[in-house]
């Protein structure tokens, strides 16, 4: 629209009354401006953005100037005589007709662009994303492989309310997940969102793309990312009480890349018992069931590796509700430490992890998390967070409630 | 004498807004309806569309086009399901019937009660999406640990843009906890 | 309704009630009640601001200090409903009951017992309200909007909330039929609906958009309540409703009320810059057409707060181009001021400052406001800071200014004293220091990808949220010295002249200063 030495006079100028943040809004991924991005949309979003912003800041310019001359000029010290007009047909003409010229004129470019962003057709393939209080659950559609993604866990630890840790130490702070989403390059991928609970957003900002992800309901839109690299966002609807602390994590690899690492993921589902880190993320529902058919008979797992497995997977699950030391936030929230159902008989305490308890936050973990992460989960509130019943809780326990 | 005027307007002007003040807070009510009929038409919140066999059977079937459905499930937090379609996806003639099937399973050791509400993506495509059977017109009770495979019966209507190659039938499992 | 319009003759000819609690409780006089809406609106600011303190405190750095994430959405939940229907709703009714019977002419308010009930409401849904905080499971948390899903978990204080804000529904819906009852039948004989100073326009149509949509929202949280209590299922996918239709009932009260806190501070800017400028105001029919069109557009452009939800793309257009249009007869309002200012003669005294405060600033809120508007970008820019400076740029430095400029303005008319000009003007450039310290760097943070309502966030946000955190201490602690003036102005002063300001014109400045508690009660002759 305007010559690039025009832009970048205005741009000068602009960047001088702001203290040259603007200056910095022409370079790539500054924090101080909205991100360039990754795909052609998210490009011309920057472009239609930085468009209107100088529209604006040539409007701004015109009207102060006007205002500020009248204020110095005009003034009663200085002598000025007040005159006595209040009307001008012409005058008024002029200025409704020429903002509606301007305003006509961005509409037409922004209108494409929405065009464009809607236009979910011909895709390479689709992502189901689902949102949950508080992290997201990804599954690659008709490929079996889905897994949920939530908050760093040295993060979340940090993230707590006198957790006493020094959160400048991590450089991704609340920008970091266990699991990240990852994609191929130069593919048209489709995004399915909707939600379990409540409403979310997933918003990633390097790809233009946020949608409210609503229970009940299936949204959609979709990326076609240029350069492999990683893309973090956010949830952007407010969900609650940890709203702020659900990042999404893009990781966008070329198809061979991609390729692998799904059919490692695959095989890692495949497994029965994951390594502690995936374990409770990898395991889509249809492992969990299996291995609750197949595994009735494992071994016993030692009180040890219960304990510790029972707290990691406690961490990533029960800590955003529950606190870290297991004291709650009564009464939304109730404490685990002295509760009566964590010091109780041991099938109330089952039932109540895998099945939930209906009208209020608290979900059903079965076939969310496999048997055995909720027998050690089980294990770790009844013998950890002040609590000492004493029994070991068994996976076998678990497929059979 | 004029005050006494003046008193009589004010109160003709205070009872009209009076009315004004009810008729929004029931505006405000209607809104309900008015955004049904708004979606029925349009598509607008992607709720999917009934209609009867003899309907469907009158479409006449698009043997020129295909249009790829995918098929997906999810489980509200309120509920213990396991929830899944049979199928992936497939590909369709618009104006011809289709059966396909989902799985639940109930991982309870009680009875639940749920209701799956469909949803279609992308929304236009939802008023040309109806079904003719469906596990979603009722609330399915479920014994403890009870499997069901649930069919659905559906068919695309051929007026269905044909910028639309693809859609997506999504239901969504809720606990509603009565019959 | 007769009755109360004989007892309220009946005090025609006495001075206030003697009894500070009969004076203060029964009073039925329109100065009386604004002057008491004023101060519960003050108080308010003070409450809502404490809130605003204490995300901004959170905020100051990275990592959590000291609250709560459910104590930190409740903060930003309650900021919000305090300051839009405690402190800048009341206010705007304050100066309407001061401000309205005295410019056009009339001896009170059309129907004075109901003044004085829709006044005595506020506090008590205010208290209401507040009182959720010190109940189980805290005070509302799901933003000022009350989406559902979410606004339907938690604690039983929800129905405290929804009848609180039923009581707030009432008083306004109460007021405004007074106000229009009002400015309809009260004026001095002469005083034709286009004579009417812009304060009373806007209001006029400020108090019909009240009337239009406060009944809507009321109807939207009954429906919450019900879903919630009775089993209902407007809005929850399971029984067949959809949590998006909230959103679009929601809106369509939530557009128009945005609306409602800006055109009066439009009528207030209108009557404040021609006294300063000594010249008449440029284009005062296009002004009172500008308000109307403003009005008529806030009804159909409730969607663009919902670009994400997923709307049909024709949808998606209409409210983009719709959008885009309020621009227009805003601009021109704009212009009409600046136009007065033009070859006048002008001086600046605090008014006129915060007048002037109020051109500038709201303006840079009505830029962001454009760049909202185009959906694209909206895209990226939902849910982000860059609305939380935008809207805080138009309601802040905007309707606040507007509020602010106004008491100043009027402050003589209503105490017979001038207020302190070196302290006005000191608290004048502190305040807008701080606002542009305080909500400037919001654009960057939010450009750069930080969520609104979020009470933690990365290191790459640390400075900018620093800035912003000293800059709304700096901005509260400059509202003390307000409230030092304001104090200081009733005790004493300079005695103020009838018309006060050289430039003044308009019935309200034909009667003493301060204003004899009755006024006009034989009508004023108009020229």
């Amino acid at each position: 629209m305007k010559s690039t030495s025009l832009k970048k006079a205005i741009a000068t100028a602009i960047g001088l009354t702001l203290g040259g943040s603007v200056m910095a809004a022409d370079k790539h991924s500054t924090p101080l401006n909205m991100t360039q991005g990754a795909t052609d949309i998210s490009h011309e979003v920057y472009d239609l953005h930085m468009a209107i912003f100088y529209v604006c800041c040539v409007i701004g310019l015109a009207v102060f100037g006007v205002m500020f001359y009248s204020i110095f000029k005009h003034r009663k010290s200085k002598g000025a005589v007040a005159a006595k007009f209040h009307h001008s047909t012409t005058v008024e003409i002029i200025w409704t007709a020429v903002p509606l010229i301007i305003l006509i004129s961005m509409a037409i470019p922004a209108a494409k662009t929405l065009i464009a962003m809607e236009d979910t057709s011909e895709a390479d393939m689709t992502v189901k994303i689902t949102g949950l209080q508080w992290k997201w659950h990804y599954e690659y559609m008709g490929e079996d492989v889905s897994f949920y993604s939530q908050l760093n866990a040295e993060h979340n630890i940090a993230r707590q309310l006198d957790s006493g840790v020094d959160v400048s130490q991590y450089h991704w702070y609340l920008k970091d997940v266990d699991n990240e989403l990852v994609l191929p390059v130069g593919k048209k991928i489709r995004f399915l969102h909707t939600a379990a609970d409540v409403i979310h957003a997933w918003w990633v900002p390097a790809l233009a793309v946020k949608k409210d992800a609503i229970p009940g309901f299936i949204n959609e839109n979709w990326a076609m990312i240029n350069e492999p690299g990683v893309y973090r966002g956010k949830c952007a609807e407010l969900c609650g009480r940890d709203h702020g602390f659900m990042p999404v994590v893009v990781r966008a690899v070329s198809q061979e890349e991609f390729d692998a690492w799904l059919i490692e993921k695959k095989g890692g589902t495949a497994e029965p018992v994951a390594v502690a880190e995936a374990a409770p993320a990898a395991e889509g529902s249809n492992t969990a069931v299996a291995t609750a058919g197949g595994g009735g008979a494992a071994a016993e797992v030692s009180m040890e590796s219960q304990m510790a497995r029972g707290g990691e997977v406690y961490a990533q699950q029960c800590a955003a509700c529950h606190q870290v030391n297991g004291q709650g936030i009564p009464p939304t929230f109730p404490a685990i430490t002295g509760s009566a159902v964590a010091t109780g008989p041991v099938d109330a305490h089952i039932d109540i992890i895998a099945n939930g308890k209906p009208g209020t936050a608290m979900a059903a973990f079965k076939g969310r998390l496999s048997d055995e992460d909720i027998a050690a989960v089980i294990t770790f509130q009844r013998n950890g967070l002040g609590n000492s019943v004493g029994d070991s809780v068994q996976a076998s326990q678990v497929a059979g409630n | 004498m004029e005050i006494l005027e003046r008193k009589s307007r004010t109160l003709q002007v205070s009872i009209k807004l009076v009315f004004v003040v009810v008729g929004m807070f029931g505006f405000g009510y209607l809104m309900v309806p008015i955004y049904n009929i708004l979606c029925d038409i349009t598509g607008l919140n992607g709720k999917t569309g009934i209609i009867s066999t003899v309907q469907a059977g009158e479409l006449v079937i698009d043997e020129d086009r295909w249009v790829n459905v995918e098929f997906t499930g999810t489980v509200n937090v309120s509920g213990p399901w396991d929830f899944k379609p049979g199928q992936d996806s497939i590909k369709v003639r618009p104006g011809k019937q289709y059966k396909i099937s989902y799985t639940a399973k109930n991982l309870a050791d009680r009875e639940v009660v749920g209701q799956a509400v469909p949803s279609v993506a992308p929304r236009v495509a939802s008023k040309y999406f109806s079904k003719t059977e469906c596990f979603c017109f009722t609330s399915q009770v479920f014994e403890a640990n009870e499997e069901k495979d649930m069919p659905v019966v559906f068919v695309v209507d051929p007026a269905l843009p044909k910028s639309v190659d693809s859609l997506v039938l999504s239901y969504t499992f809720f606990d509603t906890g009565e019959k | 309704m007769s009755a109360a319009a004989d007892s309220h003759h009946d005090d025609h000819h006495h001075g206030p009630e003697k009894n500070f609690v009969k004076r203060w409780l029964y009073t039925t006089n329109h100065k009386d009640l604004g002057t008491l809406y004023l101060w519960f609106a003050f108080a308010m600011f003070f409450v809502g601001g404490l809130m605003a303190l204490v995300i901004r405190a959170e905020l100051f750095s990275p990592g959590l200090q000291f609250v709560d994430p459910q104590f930190f959405n409740s903060m930003t939940t309650m900021h919000a409903i305090v300051m839009i229907f405690g402190g800048v709703m009341p206010a705007f009714v304050g100066l309407a009951n001061w401000m309205i019977p005295m410019m056009i002419g009339g001896p009170d308010m059309a129907l004075p017992r109901l003044n004085n009930w829709s006044f005595w409401i506020m506090p008590f849904a205010l208290a209401i309200f507040l009182s959720t905080l010190l109940m189980d499971g805290g005070g509302p948390a799901s933003g000022w909007t009350l989406y559902a899903p979410l606004s339907l978990q938690g604690g039983d204080s929800f129905a405290f909330v929804i009848v609180s804000i039923h009581f707030m529904g009432i008083s306004s819906v109460m007021g405004s039929i007074n106000i229009i009852a009002t400015i309809l039948n009260m004026r001095a004989p002469g005083m034709t609906l286009m004579k009417m100073p812009l304060f009373v326009w806007t209001w006029l149509i400020t108090a019909f958009l009240l009337i239009a949509v406060i009944p809507v929202f009321a109807g939207a949280v009954t429906m919450l309540l019900t879903d919630r209590y009775f089993g209902t299922s407007f809005f929850s996918a399971a029984g067949g409703g959809d949590p998006v239709m909230y959103q679009h009932i929601f809106w369509f009260f939530g557009h128009p009320e945005v609306y409602i806190l800006i055109l009066p501070a439009f009528g207030i800017v209108s009557q404040i810059i021609p006294t300063f400028a000594r010249k008449p105001l440029f284009g005062y029919s296009s002004m009172v057409y500008a308000t109307g069109s403003i009005a008529f557009l806030s009804f159909i452009v409730w969607a663009h707060h919902m670009f994400t939800v997923g709307m049909p793309l024709a949808g998606e257009l209409f409210f983009m181009f719709a959008t885009m249009m309020i621009a227009v007869p805003t601009g021109v309002k704009v212009f009409n001021w600046i136009a007065t200012m033009w070859r006048g003669s002008m001086t600046f005294e605090t008014p006129m400052l915060f007048a002037l405060g109020f051109v500038v600033m709201f303006t840079f809120g009505g830029f962001s406001g454009l760049m909202l508007a185009m959906t694209p970008a909206d895209i990226q820019y939902h849910d982000t800071y860059f609305v939380v400076a935008h809207f805080h740029y138009v309601l802040v430095p905007g309707a606040i200014f507007s509020i602010i400029a106004a008491c100043y303005y009027w402050l003589p008319k209503w105490t017979g004293n001038m207020y302190d000009e070196r302290l006005g003007k000191i608290h004048f450039w502190s305040s807008t220091f701080f606002v542009n310290l305080l909500f400037f760097p919001m654009h960057f943070v939010g450009l750069a990808g930080m969520p609104r309502r979020i009470p933690d966030y990365n290191l790459q946000f640390a400075d900018m949220n620093m800035w912003a955190s000293i800059g709304a201490f700096g901005f509260g602690g400059s509202q003390l010295l307000l409230l030092y003036i304001v104090i200081k102005c009733i005790k004493g002063g300079e005695k103020a002249t009838d018309q006060v300001w050289e430039g003044a014109e308009g019935l309200e400045w034909t009667v003493a200063s301060p204003a004899p508690y009755h006024t006009f009660e034989t009508p004023p002759e108009i020229k």
